[in-house]
């Protein structure tokens, strides 16, 4: 039984640490090139009153921002015999990944709205499990925030969270016709859009 | 996709619940179900109120003419459903329609983007509170603020607003949709003349047999029905050529037949208890002025007939009629003062009358007061025309003449009872059928239907009309009806007149010309708290016969001996 993100169910992987942070977002810099979670994943950050995170954009990148990477692979077989006779690469190249901060934990019980603080700095990331997944999306009065337009690409990321969502549940048809349905009300007026996220998001 | 356990019940209630699906449980505070339909979101007390529909809540289940109950903070409103509608929150929902051959885009904007909307007409209000709630339902003179809580109403609210089965309250049908019984407050009923009004063929004979059934079991009023096709007396049709049983069968003791044409009556199995004659020395001038249209008199001509019976006095129409021809006949329109041609056919036109059997030379035949003699017993009095029925001029004579009699009579009784109050005369009310004849705009003033409808009920007389085409009818007269039951009317005019002087007629116009052409009816006025669709109770089966209080032979043979027992004694 795989969670979303690839992980089991009872633990929790960490992936990396926070390097920037605000009480809206915040971007974690992963231990590993390209173990960032997909697009539309919940991560949490901390450790006791963690915040919560939809993430918003995965970039990887070089270390050094005035050596750009340059194609190695002509005589190569595949991509992967790239890396493999190329080993500095790992650590030149870095994966990081942004997360709207869309709710915290506040003792026993969770906000779905923003933190009073912005998460410290080289707190660990966690990708979230699918019961944590599941729990947080029960109620999603957490969406508007994910309609902010400082978020590039907002629908592509309430899609991609919908979808994440719908299988930690049990009748996913039924969550995603509510979450489509309080969609519908947050988007009023906006029917293309509306239409198109609900198309990615149909079963 | 079932990777995990079931949650709790608990989460997936809160899950339900949950999107905006509206769901939430019935209420179940009027002790009895009532069906969710949607919340307040505008209205006025003029319009209406617009209700949002819940998602949950398929609009094509929704009908116009159900009984809607809103919940108000303090008040309870009951009204009825007078229109339905599709609405959108995005005006470009019309122009690009989302992609709902998807299915589940569908579900997602059916109640949300898109969504029905229905009016609601608020009649009554209901206090929360018990102590005032025990006044009763009033008219509507607020209406409830916004998201109050709208559903159909339930049993329990249909029995709070029209009352038990009880002597006084007649089942006359149910409401849309629903099994409960409701109830007519027949002495309030009786108090003012009422109409049943309806298109050819859409039940208003079986309504009006109902009524009249109604009226005699409650026995506070009598019934005198001119029965122009013979439904009512002994047995009647449905559609489907099955016969149903009339008054008479079903309460021989209390239902007398007269008949005009006994010959029709002993064919159709029934031994009229009285044959009705009526002597020439009987018919009136105003007899005459009812007969204007259907004898097509100019109004000289029916005029004449006054000063016909200035000169002849009593016995005027049999001398008019053998009065000869030619030069006698003119010297006769001169003394008249009438011309000629006038006097000449209104001659011929009366001559027709001479075909009718019932009439006869004699006269003195004292039909009407047989007539009055059993109602004053308290017996309800059926007046077959049996062949004649289908000559509208013998109606019409018949029953203006006996009902002016019987006009007379009441006033005289009434007066003898504003000095002895114990000889009030027993409320009577009388059936006719092709009202319109009678209650024409021309005629209404005139006729001593149109007093009747006026004033008679001083004098406790009221009518119930009868009619298929009620715009027929003088405004004034329809104005002083006490309880209209219209079943489906599609003619713009009639609609209008059925509704002229209801509050809201404007929204029941959708309700009435939508009605089912069969068994269904929008009842309101006097007798009812607001207006109402029913569907009209079941008439003509063994177990209807039971529930309106017939016994067959079995049951008899059981209930003399029962009463045999009680009077004298087991073993007697």
């Amino acid at each position: 039984m795989n969670d979303v993100n690839g992980n089991g169910t009872a633990t929790t992987t960490r992936l990396g640490e926070v390097i920037e942070g605000s009480t809206t977002e915040f971007r974690t810099h992963c231990y590993d090139l390209y173990a960032a979670p997909p697009l539309g994943s919940l991560v949490r950050c901390g450790d006791g009153d963690s915040a919560y995170g939809i993430v918003c954009d995965v970039a990887t990148q070089s270390m050094d921002p005035s050596r750009h990477a340059i194609p190695r692979g002509r005589d190569s077989e595949d991509e992967e015999d790239v890396y493999l006779s190329n080993p500095q690469l790992t650590r030149l190249l870095y994966t990081q990944f942004q997360a709207v901060i869309v709710g915290y934990e506040d003792g026993p019980g969770i906000q779905r709205y923003l933190p009073p603080f912005p998460p410290r700095i080289h707190s660990f990331v966690y990708d979230c499990s699918t019961e944590e997944v599941r729990t947080f999306s029960e109620s999603l009065d957490f969406l508007p925030i994910l309609l902010s337009p400082s978020i590039n690409a907002q629908d592509d990321v309430i899609a991609s969270f919908l979808r994440i969502a719908g299988a930690c549940h049990v009748d996913s048809n039924v969550f995603l016709v509510n979450a489509g349905k309080t969609l519908a009300t947050l988007m009023a007026g906006q029917l293309p859009r509306l239409n198109n996220v609900l198309r990615r998001i149909s079963p | 996709m079932n990777f995990f356990p079931d949650p709790t019940e608990d989460q997936q209630d809160k899950r339900n619940a949950m999107g905006g699906k509206g769901w939430h449980p019935e209420d179940v505070t009027g002790d009895a179900v009532r069906k969710p339909l949607g919340m307040v979101v505008a209205g006025s007390l003029t319009e209406g109120m617009e209700v949002r529909l819940d998602g949950a809540t398929s609009i094509e289940k929704i009908k116009v003419g159900t009984f809607v109950n809103i919940q108000g903070r303090d008040l309870q409103f009951f009204g009825v459903l007078t229109d339905v509608s599709l609405n959108s929150t995005d005006p470009s929902l019309r122009l690009t329609p989302p992609d709902v051959s998807n299915p589940f885009i569908f579900d997602v904007i059916s109640g949300t983007t898109a969504y029905g909307t229905i009016t609601v007409e608020p009649m009554l209000t209901l206090s929360n509170d018990p102590i005032e709630a025990m006044d009763g339902a009033l008219p509507s003179k607020t209406i409830p603020p916004h998201f109050s809580k709208v559903a159909t109403a339930s049993e329990n609210d249909i029995q709070k607003i029209f009352g038990s089965e009880d002597d006084s309250h007649f089942y006359i049908g149910t409401p849309l949709d629903m099994d409960t019984k409701l109830c007519l407050n027949i002495e309030e009923f009786v108090k003012r003349s009422n109409g049943v009004f309806g298109k050819s063929g859409t039940g208003k004979t079986f309504l009006t047999r109902l009524l009249l059934i109604g009226i005699l079991q409650n026995g506070t009023a009598s019934n005198l029905v001119f029965d122009m096709h013979g439904e009512y007396g002994w047995k009647g049709t449905s559609e489907g050529s099955r016969e149903v049983k009339g008054l008479k069968q079903l309460f021989s003791s209390k239902v007398a037949v007269f008949s005009l044409d006994d010959e029709s009556s002993r064919r159709r199995g029934l031994t009229p208890d009285y044959v009705v004659r009526i002597g020439y020395d009987e018919i009136e001038p105003e007899d005459i002025q009812v007969l204007r249209e259907s004898l097509s008199l100019s109004d000289v001509a029916a005029d004449a007939s006054y000063s016909l019976k200035r000169k002849f006095g009593k016995g005027w129409l049999r001398k008019f009629l053998a009065y000869p021809g030619g030069e006698e006949f003119g010297e006769l329109a001169r003394e008249l003062n009438v011309n000629d041609r006038a006097l000449s056919t209104l001659k011929n036109r009366l001559e027709r009358l001479q075909r009718f059997d019932f009439i006869d030379e004699s006269g003195g035949h004292n039909s009407v007061n047989q007539i009055l003699q059993y109602l004053n017993r308290g017996m309800h009095v059926v007046l077959e025309f049996g062949r004649y029925g289908n000559h509208l001029e013998a109606y019409m004579l018949v029953a203006n003449l006996v009902t002016r009699r019987i006009y007379d009579r009441y006033t005289r009784l009434k007066e003898e009872a504003m000095g002895d109050p114990s000889q009030e005369p027993r409320p009577l009310v009388i059936t006719i059928e092709e009202a319109h004849k009678f209650l024409s705009p021309s005629l209404a003033d005139q006729t001593i239907f149109g007093n009747i409808a006026r004033e008679l009920r001083k004098y406790n007389v009221t009518l119930l009309v009868v009619d298929q085409r009620p715009s027929g009818i003088d405004d004034e007269v329809m104005s002083q009806l006490g309880t209209k039951i219209a079943c489906l009317l599609d003619n713009d005019k009639d609609t209008d007149a059925v509704l002229t002087g209801v509050s809201g007629s404007r929204k029941l116009r959708s309700v009435l010309s939508r009605l089912e052409s069969k068994q269904q009816a929008l009842v309101f006025g006097h007798a009812v708290p607001m207006p109402v669709v029913i569907r009209t109770r079941d008439y003509g089966t063994a177990e209807s016969y039971k529930e309106l209080g017939f016994k067959d032979e079995a049951e008899l043979a059981i209930q003399v001996e029962q009463d045999i027992e009680d009077l004298f004694g087991p073993g007697s």
